[in-house]
């Protein structure tokens, strides 16, 4: 198996309905940009938070995981097995981290001052270290997705024209970049794993500080480690998810055999996860607040259930081995992941003073559901582009051939 | 102990304020309390008659365009409880008084530049600062406008002007930054007309407000909001009736940012933690190539899984 450019025809009714979205989004976007935050969002002074750094930023960020869980178990645990899904992986957690940090220039105030944490530092500040460690991680990401575009034009670069002249130095490059990185490119493997924890940790620091203005069922000194926990537990799921998807869409032969060892790590690392959660309940006795049933209360038991129930599908062997059960089981965790960020960030935020409960605006929701539209675009136009999904060996010895006569080895 | 008068207080305070400009330096939120010292201010709630000079004068000082202080005395604006925007850094609201109907309790409200603030511990650009006096300031230069100072103030006293595309600001009480610069007192505490307000140093307007509530223990409740709430405020607060009937948010005592500073200093510590965790994820790189490298057996399974498909 081995990862090449695919060849499908780019425009589908779907790709349609996603242009639309996304321009739906532009169109609020442009009022954002020029009327203020006041005038397309529902946000107050009671409640400065709302849709975009609940989902966008935190949720964006916990679905991007499968990136450094898949470098984890391929590069650091060597489990060569998996090597097909590190680079939909790894460019899933790029393109995401991407629009990660689009939607924060969207939503600070100061937008032209996003650059500013990387020069004013607060070492006590949860969102300077979930700042700087995106910054960094997303550099990292560039870096190690060098090596598909290296592989992607390496003696294949022709510019037309009066660029001529830089096909010579451009290709010159590229060869450089990619013996010098795959030499090192170990250095930036482990530094992306550990800039990962430690993010998707500081992600759950972020809100303990708002103290008792968070429900109690939510507001736990070990955020951080659910935070950590859960992102690492969405990680597979996310890209069994999406591969099965790439490969209805473009008519490819699924691996289900590889999606599905993958999903028998699942259960586990959820199973953890939950025995935290749910320990973390009876020690600080929050289940009377379960015991409420007033909506605070059943969003909680939603996020449960919607973890809970992956975790006996994940079990189940039947299930894992079969591609509807396994996708379902995938979508289960991915809405528990992303209900549990919309918790934290905007159902359990209830400070004293509250007139009216944040609902995001449809202006919120329109930039929101824009951004994913052209996250899929730019996607599905990317793996048309670089060699990203793994396809079967069909007609293909050149690709082969190349790869064989690569002397250095391969990383990504 | 007897009760200081205003001139003397002005005077303390007049010192304070020309020390704490000149000898201003910049805290961190974590960092201990200095000795030196400390701007306190106590509101009495039960001396205020809600005439809200205080409001007009901040808005002046501010440079918030505003209406005539005539025009303040419309009390028809009592009837709903008002809270702080971008254009009013303190408010004052009307409580009924059930002990004396005749007599409302009217509480101001403004930022209260607590001792360990959150908001400074938060900010992640360190926009926010506590100066070495007590007073909690915001720096327009580097505000990125994240708005995580509101979400972390327990006191929900930040404001966002969420209208401005261009250099929305942070809005909250600076105790008159500018105008302690020339030694002067914050524009609310010099236009109170019933020293409702007292300005002077924190230890010596906290005997002051122990010292009425001893005097009057009829009128007052033995509270003083701001004395240890969240770790001590600037200012502080005495009343005729509990303080969760005043819409003052219910609040321990241990400062907001503790939690919350602890764990990031436990994962950072000396950035020993990620050190720690790059040198593991390295050796486990090591230890597991040099494991396939002597038993190829993922390799083979992997030849025989790539097989597997193909046919």
């Amino acid at each position: 198996m081995i990862s090449r450019q695919i060849k499908h025809k780019f425009f589908t009714p779907w790709i349609f309905v996603l242009t639309i979205l996304a321009l739906n989004g532009l169109v609020f976007l442009a009022i954002r940009f020029i009327y203020g935050l006041g005038a397309v969002t529902n946000l107050d002074n009671y409640t400065p938070w709302g849709l975009w750094i609940g989902v966008d930023v935190a949720a964006g960020v916990a679905l991007a995981a499968g990136g450094f869980t898949s470098a984890a178990l391929v590069h650091i645990m060597h489990r060569e097995y998996y090597k097909a899904i590190v680079r939909p992986a790894l460019f899933t957690a790029m393109l995401g981290y991407t629009f990660v940090a689009l939607a924060v220039v969207v939503d600070i105030g100061r937008f032209y001052y996003v650059w500013h944490p990387i020069v004013m530092w607060n070492g006590n500040s949860a969102l300077f270290e979930v700042g700087i460690c995106i910054i960094v991680y997303m550099i990292v990401l560039y870096i190690e997705f060098i090596p598909i575009v290296t592989e992607r034009f390496i003696n294949k670069i022709n510019f037309h024209g009066l660029l001529t002249f830089l096909n010579k130095p451009v290709n010159g490059l590229l060869k450089y970049l990619d013996k010098k990185l795959s030499l090192t490119m170990f250095i930036f493997i482990i530094a992306g794993v550990v800039l990962s924890t430690l993010h998707q940790s500081s992600l759950g620091t972020l809100m303990v500080i708002a103290g008792q203005k968070m429900h109690p069922l939510w507001q736990t000194p070990i955020l951080p480690l659910l935070f950590l926990l859960s992102a690492i537990a969405v990680g597979f799921p996310m890209i069994i998810c999406e591969s099965l998807i790439a490969s209805r869409s473009f008519n490819l032969k699924p691996e289900i055999k590889t999606l599905s060892k993958l999903g028998f790590m699942i259960a586990p690392i959820i199973g953890i996860y939950l025995a935290f959660k749910i320990g973390d309940m009876f020690i600080r006795e929050t289940f009377r607040y379960v015991l409420l049933f007033d909506s605070a209360a059943w969003m909680f038991i939603a996020e449960m259930v919607l973890m809970f129930v992956p975790f006996i599908l994940f079990l189940s062997k039947k299930i894992v081995n079969s591609m509807s059960g396994i996708f379902i089981a995938s979508v289960f965790v991915i809405s528990g992941v992303l209900l549990n960020r919309i918790n934290n960030f905007i159902v359990a935020y209830n400070p004293f003073f509250n007139p009216v409960k944040y609902f995001p605006s449809f202006g919120e929701i329109s930039i929101t559901l824009g951004f994913v539209a052209l996250l899929v675009i730019v996607y599905r136009a990317f793996v048309m582009i670089f060699p990203i999904i793994p396809q079967e060996n069909n007609n293909s010895n050149q690709n082969i051939a190349e790869s064989g006569n690569t002397k250095s080895k391969k990383w990504i | 102990m007897k009760d200081i008068n205003r001139r003397d207080f002005l005077k303390t305070a007049a010192i304070g304020v020309s020390m704490s400009v000149f000898g201003t330096k910049f805290l961190k939120a974590s960092d201990e309390s200095p000795s030196g010292y400390r701007i306190g201010i106590l509101v009495d709630t039960d001396v205020c008659v809600g005439c809200r000079h205080c409001e007009w004068a901040c808005k002046v000082a501010h440079n918030i365009p505003t209406a005539s202080l005539e025009s303040y005395s419309d009390n028809s604006l009592f009837k709903e409880y008002r809270r702080l925007d971008a254009a009013s850094l303190t408010v004052v609201n009307e409580f009924e008084n059930e002990k004396n109907p005749s007599l409302p309790v009217y509480v101001k409200k403004q930022c209260m530049h607590c001792e360990k603030p959150a908001c400074v511990s938060a900010c992640i650009v360190g926009a926010l600062s506590k100066l070495e006096d007590g007073s909690v300031v915001w720096d327009t230069k580097k505000c990125i406008g994240c708005r995580y100072c509101m979400v972390a103030c327990q006191f929900q006293i930040p404001t966002f002007d969420y209208d401005k595309p261009i250099d929305p600001q942070i809005r909250k009480c600076d105790l008159c930054y500018d105008r302690r610069k020339t030694e002067k007192l914050p524009a609310c505490v010099s236009i109170c007309p019933t020293e409702a307000l007292l300005f002077g140093e924190r230890d010596e307007i906290l005997r002051v407000a122990k010292n009425r509530i001893k005097r009057k223990p009829d009128v007052y409740i033995n509270h003083i909001y701001g004395e240890q709430e969240i770790g001590g405020t600037t200012w502080m607060y005495i009343a005729s009736k509990s303080f969760d009937n005043l819409k003052m948010p219910p609040l321990g005592n241990s400062p907001a940012p503790g939690t919350s500073e602890s764990i990031q200093h436990g994962i950072f510590a000396y950035f020993v933690p990620p050190v720690t965790l790059y040198a593991i994820l390295g050796t486990i790189m090591w230890l597991t190539k040099r494991r396939s490298n002597e038993n190829k057996e993922n390799r083979i399974e992997f030849e025989q899984e790539k097989k597997g498909v193909d046919t």
